[in-house]
């Protein structure tokens, strides 16, 4: 019997009980998981902050007006709250990025997964990323005193100074980076089996990166596409830069246009006193700019469960 | 410990159907004298070996000792590693298959290969099959071909209802008969096995065999494995490597013995192949 209780008795050679509590790893996981939380409690707190003057601002403000006036002034008098202008130069200058991030993204990731020699992608791929570490501050004045001029002297329509297609391309072209350096991850991360396979039934290297690599690396791409999206539709210098602060509701591409984030940038580094609607209608173009991205998110989301091929 | 002369009674050796003298079978390769470099490290060194038509060839050994490394030279796989480089000769079929006008992509159509792990594209069974044909511009109906490549490798009743499904919701060792179909999708000359049932379990292993049989009725098949028994069941031929050591310490892959496979498991030459095959080394 004695014999049997000290064989339980932790601390104890027959013991296989811990024999002292371990404090460090109980402190570790605590830490880890106060880093986690706080990412989860920005955006909770955002949502918060957010909310409250957008409720107030569609109380004095109809809802009606908002969403399908084509007129924006709410800084003037009378005060005009149609937020569809912004809404489109929103989507404009973003599609523009899309139509030129995409291709050129996705074809500088194949070549660097597929084509390029090891020691050129270790050249390539940390040039790439210094390409997304650059202000876009500098962007937008390369799109203001470069890319618009050249625009200008080689298009053979008129632009403005100040227009949507220079804003566009430059927001283009600072989230290459993010579409190849993600698609490139995601790209290397499909098994070189699968390649070999394709290889072994006579595929050539264009139609193995095409046909094989690239939907098995599905998911991950259209995660960097979604990502470079969201950061082109979030992008504020470069077409509040660039772009110019005048809320056209039109399609054409050489007017200046405003879009939601440079119109926050601009009503916000004014004066607008807090508490007025001027204030709450910063915020409600916001939120809607949020749930714009949030739902594309969830939507994309949803579509590469769908569609994806999943390789074990 | 077996006998000399029995060292594995037990089992079942296939040998030759065909007649010994295999130049005068206008073999499907001829390699001479070939090394393999990868970089300046020559893995393996001066092999020369005559692969018979519509027979299955067994190339085995302990690991490192090069096998793999000569399977791969077959159908220029080794091409895509950085570095890697053959010496001395293959011919297929009196062609040198590393010739300045040879493109590889047209080798690797008439040469397949299956590999140790089973690699299906995460497509449906029935995209897997038509990838080979799809992008080689076959001509025909796909769903015939399809099911014609599946039925040769003895897994169309298993799969005949569910084509559209993704192919890694089948077993190890339908995922590896699937590999084999849609190598045959592409009606090759020769088929490579890398291990092909190294990842198998003996039922599944058992099917694959059975497979090659028949499939040697129509092609030429080399496989790599490291199952002694595998070999001296489906094998007619037999090729043993073995690395060895040279003056400066450095390891390279021989070809040892080579020859008809009853006698490389009853009457093998060499001391080290009959050790190997013995269970003395390796």
């Amino acid at each position: 019997m004695a014999g049997g209780d000290t064989a339980t008795v932790p601390g104890t050679p027959q013991s296989l009980a811990r024999s002292r509590p371990r404090y460090g790893e109980m402190a570790i996981k605590a830490i880890l998981l106060i880093a986690a939380l706080v990412s989860v409690a920005t955006t909770v707190g955002i949502v918060v902050s957010l909310l409250e003057p957008t409720i107030k601002f569609f109380g004095e403000v109809s809802a009606v007006e908002f969403f399908t006036s084509t007129d924006w002034g709410p800084l003037f008098e009378p005060p005009h709250y149609g937020v569809l202008p912004l809404v489109s130069a929103t989507l404009i200058t973003t599609g523009i990025a899309i139509v030129v991030a995409v291709p050129l993204g996705l074809a500088s990731a194949i070549y660097l997964s597929e084509y390029a020699k090891p020691r050129v992608r270790k050249f390539f791929k940390p040039v790439l990323e210094v390409l997304a570490g650059i202000p876009t501050v500098v962007f937008g004045f390369f799109a203001l005193s470069f890319v618009t001029p050249l625009l200008r002297s080689v298009l053979p329509f008129e632009i403005e100074i100040f227009n949507a297609l220079s804003a566009g391309l430059v927001v283009g072209f600072m989230i290459i980076p993010i579409v190849a350096s993600l698609s490139e991850d995601a790209m290397s991360a499909v098994p070189n089996s699968l390649r070999e396979g394709s290889f072994a039934l006579g595929a050539s290297r264009m139609i193995t990166s095409l046909r094989v690599v690239l939907p098995a690396a599905f998911s991950g791409i259209v995660a960097a596409v979604i990502l470079a999206i969201s950061r082109g539709a979030g992008e504020t210098m470069i077409v509040y830069i660039a772009g110019g602060g005048q809320p056209n509701f039109t399609l054409d591409l050489g007017q200046a246009m405003q879009t939601m984030a440079a119109f926050i940038a601009a009503a916000g580094s004014g004066d607008v006193p807090v508490g007025t609607v001027d204030y709450d209608t910063i915020f409600a173009v916001g939120a809607l700019l949020f749930v714009m991205t949030f739902v594309m998110n969830f939507v994309s989301a949803r579509l590469v469960r769908k569609y994806r091929e999943v390789y074990e | 410990m077996t006998e000399i002369g029995t060292p594995m009674a037990n089992v079942t050796v296939r040998g030759p159907e065909a007649p010994r003298n295999l130049e005068a079978l206008d073999p499907v390769f001829t390699v001479s004298d070939l090394s393999v470099f990868y970089g300046d490290y020559e893995a393996v060194r001066e092999v020369d070996m005559l692969i018979g038509n519509r027979e299955i060839t067994a190339m085995i050994g302990p690991s490192g000792c090069g096998k793999s490394t000569v399977l791969r030279c077959f159908n220029r796989m080794n091409d895509l590693i950085p570095g890697a480089r053959p010496a001395g000769k293959i011919l297929y079929h009196g062609e040198d298959l590393y010739g300045d006008h040879v493109d590889p992509i047209e080798v690797r159509r008439r040469i397949g290969m299956v590999f140790q792990k089973p690699n299906p594209f995460p497509k449906s069974i029935y995209d897997n099959i038509a990838y080979g044909p799809r992008v080689n511009g076959m001509k025909g109906k796909m769903d015939d071909l399809v099911e014609q490549a599946l039925t040769q490798a003895a897994l169309w009743d298993e799969v005949k209802d569910k084509l559209k499904q993704n192919a890694l919701s089948l077993s190890g060792g339908q995922q590896q008969r699937l590999c084999i179909a849609r190598a045959i999708a592409v009606k090759p000359e020769v088929i490579l096995m890398d291990e092909p049932c190294s990842a198998l379990d003996p039922i599944a292993t058992t099917k694959i065999e059975d497979l090659m049989q028949q499939l040697a009725r129509d092609y030429t098949i080399v496989i790599v494995t490291h199952n002694m028994q595998q070999a001296a069941r489906v094998s007619h031929r037999t090729a043993f490597f073995t690395a060895e050591v040279d003056d400066k310490g450095v390891r390279h892959g021989r070809l040892v013995e080579y020859d008809e496979t009853s006698r490389i498991f009853t009457n093998p030459t060499d001391k080290r192949t009959e050790d190997y095959i013995t269970g003395r080394f390796g």
